[in-house]
């Protein structure tokens, strides 16, 4: 009694966050109440037995998804007015298709029974005592071993591709050049001098630290351009 | 096997994915609100396995419902990506001018 009850709680509230997501009229309210749609699709979930996919819900999408979703939407500076005109104008045939395929899955809904051999054709049926985590370990592990790798290749795909995507290389960026740092030889930055006695560095021209140039000099040199260090 | 019974679920989760696909047509210019209906959608297929799986006694429907949550998980990160690139370079992420590859 009490598990049926709480499937209507979590599903009303599922349902109307699920609305509210696609209604919202600013997009971070939107994700605010996806994330409450993935909180309480995570209970569904627990109330059909499946802890472990319920966490996994919890982590993967609240945890990254929907905090990805709320990282672009407030890094974006975008004008969310604008976006929302036409509101209206989609309103009449987004119902009409929505209503269309909704009444066509209740009939499905209505229409279907489960095939009488059905108990006998389980890819893996449920043990019982052990959990729903050791059970899923044990199946993944093994028989879908290959889904798993496949899974780990999609993600790694995906985050190889997020990084290229959004990876730029600004003008002003400063790279380490590795090639002309180990191509540096000590002949191109050190210079051996051999001083006589009573000349100061004055004299040879290597006065460090360089003495400041005049301002009006530096004006001079603009035609050249050849060392102009950014004015 | 089950509390509940399998066609609550399976109402539910049509209820989810009419709405992903009612907040795909409602929002024709925000890319962003569209990727969130894709994912509603995703996460109703994820509801139908996990349901099915449970009132079937059958464990691999709730690993099929991880593999949706991963492809979903990555999905999220690619379009996102792209929304981000594309604001970059265009300023604006207005569906309808997406028009670069001329489709």
């Amino acid at each position: 009694m009490i598990p049926t009850i709480l499937f209507y709680l979590f599903a009303a509230v599922l349902v109307a966050s699920a609305a509210t997501v696609v209604s919202a009229r600013n997009p971070v309210h939107s994700v605010l109440f996806l994330i409450l749609a993935f909180f309480n699709a995570a209970a569904l979930f627990l109330i059909a037995g499946a802890e472990f996919l319920a966490m996994i819900l919890v982590i993967v999408y609240v945890g990254a998804v929907a905090v990805l979703f709320l990282f672009v939407v407030m890094m974006l500076d975008v004008n969310f007015a604008e976006l929302r005109g036409g509101f209206q104008r989609y309103l009449p045939v987004g119902g009409l298709v929505g209503i269309v395929l909704f009444v066509e899955l209740l009939s499905v809904i209505g229409g279907w029974k489960l095939a009488p051999q059905s108990g006998q054709l389980r890819f893996a049926p449920i043990k019982s005592g052990i959990s729903n985590t050791e059970a899923l370990g044990q199946l993944l592990y093994t028989d879908y071993v290959f889904l798993f790798q496949a899974a780990g290749l999609v993600l790694l795909v995906a985050m190889i591709g997020a990084i290229v995507l959004t990876l730029r290389d600004r003008k002003t960026s400063r790279h380490q050049n590795i090639r002309q740092q180990t191509e540096r030889a000590v002949g191109d930055t050190l210079e051996m001098v051999t001083m006589s006695l009573n000349t100061g560095t004055h004299d040879k021209g290597f006065y460090r630290p360089k003495p400041v140039q005049a301002p009006a000099e530096e004006h001079a040199d603009d035609g050249h351009g050849g060392h102009g260090h950014g004015h | 096997m089950m509390t509940v019974g399998l066609e609550h679920y399976l109402v539910v989760s049509a209820i989810l994915l009419v709405l992903g696909i009612f907040g795909i047509f409602l929002n024709r210019k925000n890319v962003i609100v569209i990727l969130m209906a894709i994912e509603l959608i995703l996460l109703s297929v994820n509801l139908n396995f996990v349901a099915f799986s449970a009132a079937l006694g059958d464990l691999a429907g709730q690993v099929m419902a991880m593999l949706v949550l991963t492809v979903a998980a990555a999905e999220a990160a690619i379009g996102l990506a792209i929304v981000v690139i594309y604001f970059r370079n265009r300023g604006s992420i207005q569906v309808e001018d997406v028009n670069l590859m001329k489709g």
